[in-house]
């Protein structure tokens, strides 16, 4: 069972990340993009991520999916225009990303803990939300905090950018 | 490379193709936008390994690690977006080759 649904996913997600790059219209990119966050929050459920699955979802695929949809529609963002492959960079990305779709496999097993193979259940949990939330509140609690004031700098930053400016 | 047996190498891979699949669309790419749409599949593809080795190595703490990650690209999604509208207010376009104004 669990092959299928990795081997599902892992097509699924290569292949709207490829739509994400390729497509020229940017909406069709940002749909794209949403497929591919989903399709990770499933991956995570195969790895027994549930909390981080749920996130994902509502963080990713809801919060900065809009964000970027509400831009696109404010800049009314057109077509980009069909132009001349800058092949130089092109010819790069396909020798470094074929070289490593080959390599990395081959790097990978040369360390025996990549080979572990782990069925569902015998992981040893952690991905529930009480036991994450246990953890952010003892062990992370100073980074937990940091974050919140992160987030605050982060709207206060984007208010202070987007304001017009009150001179002009 | 076995398909039956799902290891950790299998999720390692998966994950540095998304990434280079993510780095391909920022170096080619010439829209800001698309090429912040990449950043978020690199940071994805980053998540992706974290949580896989967690499991395999039986560790919750790259779970708290994932968790921070993603509040802050949700951070870095919504200043980036910011600067964009700020740039297309100035400047009117959001291709990155016709942003040069700090080029000698």
């Amino acid at each position: 069972m669990e092959p299928i649904f990795f081997w599902v996913l892992a097509v699924g997600l290569v292949v709207s990340a490829v739509g994400l790059v390729a497509f020229r219209n940017p909406v069709t990119s940002a749909v794209c993009l949403v497929v591919t966050l989903v399709m990770e929050a499933a991956l995570f459920v195969t790895l027994e991520a549930y909390f981080l699955s749920v996130v994902q979802v509502i963080v990713y695929a809801g919060a900065v999916m809009v964000l970027f949809l509400f831009v696109i529609m404010l800049l009314d963002v057109k077509e980009e225009a069909r132009q001349r492959p800058p092949w130089a960079k092109v010819v790069w990305v396909v020798a470094i990303g074929g070289g490593a779709v080959f390599g990395v496999p081959r790097i990978a097993s040369l360390f025996p803990a990549a080979a572990k193979t782990l069925h569902w259940g015998q992981g040893k949990g952690g991905g529930s939300a009480a036991e994450l939330g246990r953890l952010l509140f003892t062990s992370y609690s100073p980074l937990f905090l940091a974050t919140g004031v992160l987030l605050l700098v982060a709207t206060v930053g984007v208010v202070v950018l987007c304001r017009k400016d009150p001179e002009s | 490379m076995n398909f039956a047996e799902i290891t950790l190498g299998h999720y390692l891979a998966l994950s540095s193709v998304l990434f280079l699949i993510g780095l391909a669309g920022v170096i080619l790419r010439r829209s800001l936008l698309i090429m912040m749409m990449s950043l978020e599949l690199l940071l994805n593809a980053a998540n992706l390994a974290l949580v896989a080795v967690g499991r395999f190595q039986g560790l919750p703490d790259p779970q708290v690690a994932v968790f921070f990650v993603i509040t802050v690209a949700a951070a870095e999604v919504a200043v980036g977006l910011a600067i964009l509208v700020a740039i297309f207010r100035i400047k009117k376009t959001t291709a990155a080759d016709q942003l040069a104004s700090l080029r000698f």
